[in-house]
């Protein structure tokens, strides 16, 4: 193991990691907004949007994100349409990551018994009010596992985003392998920074579901 | 005593959830002041028939009127006339996300914007009455059945509804806890709270109502004042209805 090589391209990893990073991130967020959006939508049964969702979270679920990459990066341009590598790479990510959202918040909804919609109804509460004060609470409680589940599958899958010429960290260790052959240091660094990466999330959301499960509503 | 306005009233509700009607042309007037106890067997259509009266259900012919206004005609604001309809369930429905003490303060303070210490001190008052005071910051998991349905019934008062309903209110509880529930409903009933009330327990039935209400097969059959209905039913359906009651070795 070359530790001399490990030291000088650990910069190269750190930039990529903030990549990473940010790029998931951002991700994240719009996944989380588009999938509480859509979990509305069915939640309410709104006409027409409820049939493009449901028409969305297929075709997000069952095709690879390399494949929306491929579609966004190199198909779009055909059609006069041009992203960059990173407004690919968040695109992409919202579009597969939306649709996990969703369900995952939908899970929650569906948990939350019928009864408490109609008691709080009865009670003068607006629709509106009855899904913010009664019905989003409860229904988090039991979607966060999913979510935080959800949120370490994304970013994984953004070790596929060096095919759209994003400079990611699965990017930067292909580089120094096809460079200078130095295989198990790359491998070695991208490991470790996908773990530095991910570590703290899974633990906090190991922390989160257990709070939840243990101390939730005074139990 | 004069006769007082009438508050809610029902005219030829026709209720059908798609096969065949489950209320069938049901008219009922409930006065000021009046506890009318509406009993029948399980699936005559009780539950719906209250549910309509607060627009969780819609009706498909007839009118409701409340304080002599069309209700179910053209845009109701349906969460102004529910405040003035209160609703207590067989399961509670207290909301398990938060304190007994939210649970009774939300309401008046989201939905009627009242002023939040003011609704607190209330509610530790309405507390006390049922015996509640100290179990203000428990959740709902931590209560009996009994208590959370004390607690669901000073839910729906703080509101002042003009109104109240309650729906087989006992009938999930364990029969020791039956008796703590139906003592707050007859001390409302003593001072002069108008309540339409659907239950099996007869005996408060015939202690609590003016006037009995009973219906089979999504019509009112009979009705009139609890004595006389207890003891003398006018109808064979009445009578068959009653002696279900009725335990002989
Ligand atoms: N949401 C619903 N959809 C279809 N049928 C219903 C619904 N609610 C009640 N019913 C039917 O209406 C009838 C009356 O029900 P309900 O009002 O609950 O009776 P009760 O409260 O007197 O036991 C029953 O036959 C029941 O199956
Ligand atoms: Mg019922």
């Amino acid at each position: 193991m070359d530790t001399e090589f490990i030291v000088e391209y650990i910069p190269h990893y750190v930039e990529a990691a903030k990549l990473t990073f940010r790029i998931g991130l951002i991700g994240i967020v719009l996944s989380l907004i588009v999938g509480l959006v859509i979990a509305f939508i069915q939640y309410f049964k709104i006409p027409v949007l409820k049939q493009i969702a449901s028409a969305y979270i297929e075709l997000s679920r069952n095709t690879p994100l390399l494949v929306q990459l491929f579609f966004l990066y190199f198909g779009l341009p055909k059609a006069g349409i041009c992203i960059s590598s990173e407004g690919c790479a968040i695109i992409g990510l919202c579009f597969l990551g939306g649709s996990y959202m969703a369900e995952a918040f939908r899970s929650g909804i569906e948990s939350v018994e019928k009864g408490q919609e109609e008691s709080a109804l009865a009670l003068g509460f607006k629709k509106r009010q009855v899904v913010g004060y009664i019905i989003l609470p409860q229904a988090l409680s039991v979607s966060i596992p999913a979510l935080c589940a959800n949120m370490i599958f994304l970013i994984k899958e953004t070790s596929v985003f060096s095919v759209v010429a994003l400079a990611d960290l699965m990017y930067v260790a292909k580089d120094l392998i096809g460079l200078y052959y130095k295989t198990d240091e790359a491998l070695l660094m991208l490991v470790v920074s996908y773990l530095i990466i991910l570590l703290p999330i899974s633990i906090v959301a190991a922390v989160l579901e257990r709070r939840l499960r243990y101390a939730g509503f005074g139990n | 005593m004069a006769e007082q306005p009438i508050l809610l009233e029902a005219k030829n509700i026709i209720k059908d959830y798609g096969s065949g009607p489950v209320l069938n042309e049901v008219s009922l007037q409930i006065h000021k002041g009046e506890v009318i106890v509406l009993i029948g067997p399980s699936g005559c259509g009780k539950s719906t028939f209250l549910r309509c009266m607060n627009g969780l259900e819609s009706i498909q012919s007839g009118q409701i009127l409340l304080d002599g206004e069309v209700i179910t005609e053209g845009k109701t604001d349906w969460p102004k006339v529910r405040q003035k309809i209160g609703m207590v369930f067989q399961n509670y429905e207290l909301f398990p996300h938060m304190s007994v003490i939210d649970n009774i303060v939300l309401g008046p303070v989201k939905v009627q914007g009242r002023d939040k210490k003011e609704v607190i001190k209330e509610a530790e008052k309405l507390l006390e009455r049922v015996g509640l005071l100290e179990k203000k910051d428990a959740f709902p998991r931590q209560l009996s059945g009994g208590q959370k349905q004390r607690v669901a019934i000073v839910r729906a008062l703080i509101l002042k509804p003009e109104i109240l309903l309650f729906d087989e209110v006992t009938a999930a509880l364990d029969p020791e806890m039956v008796r703590e529930v139906l003592d707050v409903i007859l001390e409302l009933a003593s001072e002069e709270y108008t309540m339409l009330i659907v239950t099996h327990e007869m005996q408060f039935a015939r202690a609590v109502a003016d006037k009995i209400v009973f219906i089979d097969g999504g019509k009112i059959v009979e009705s009139g004042e609890p004595e006389k209905f207890f003891t003398q039913p006018e109808t064979d359906r009445a009578r068959r209805f009653l002696n279900t009651f009725i335990y002989a070795k």
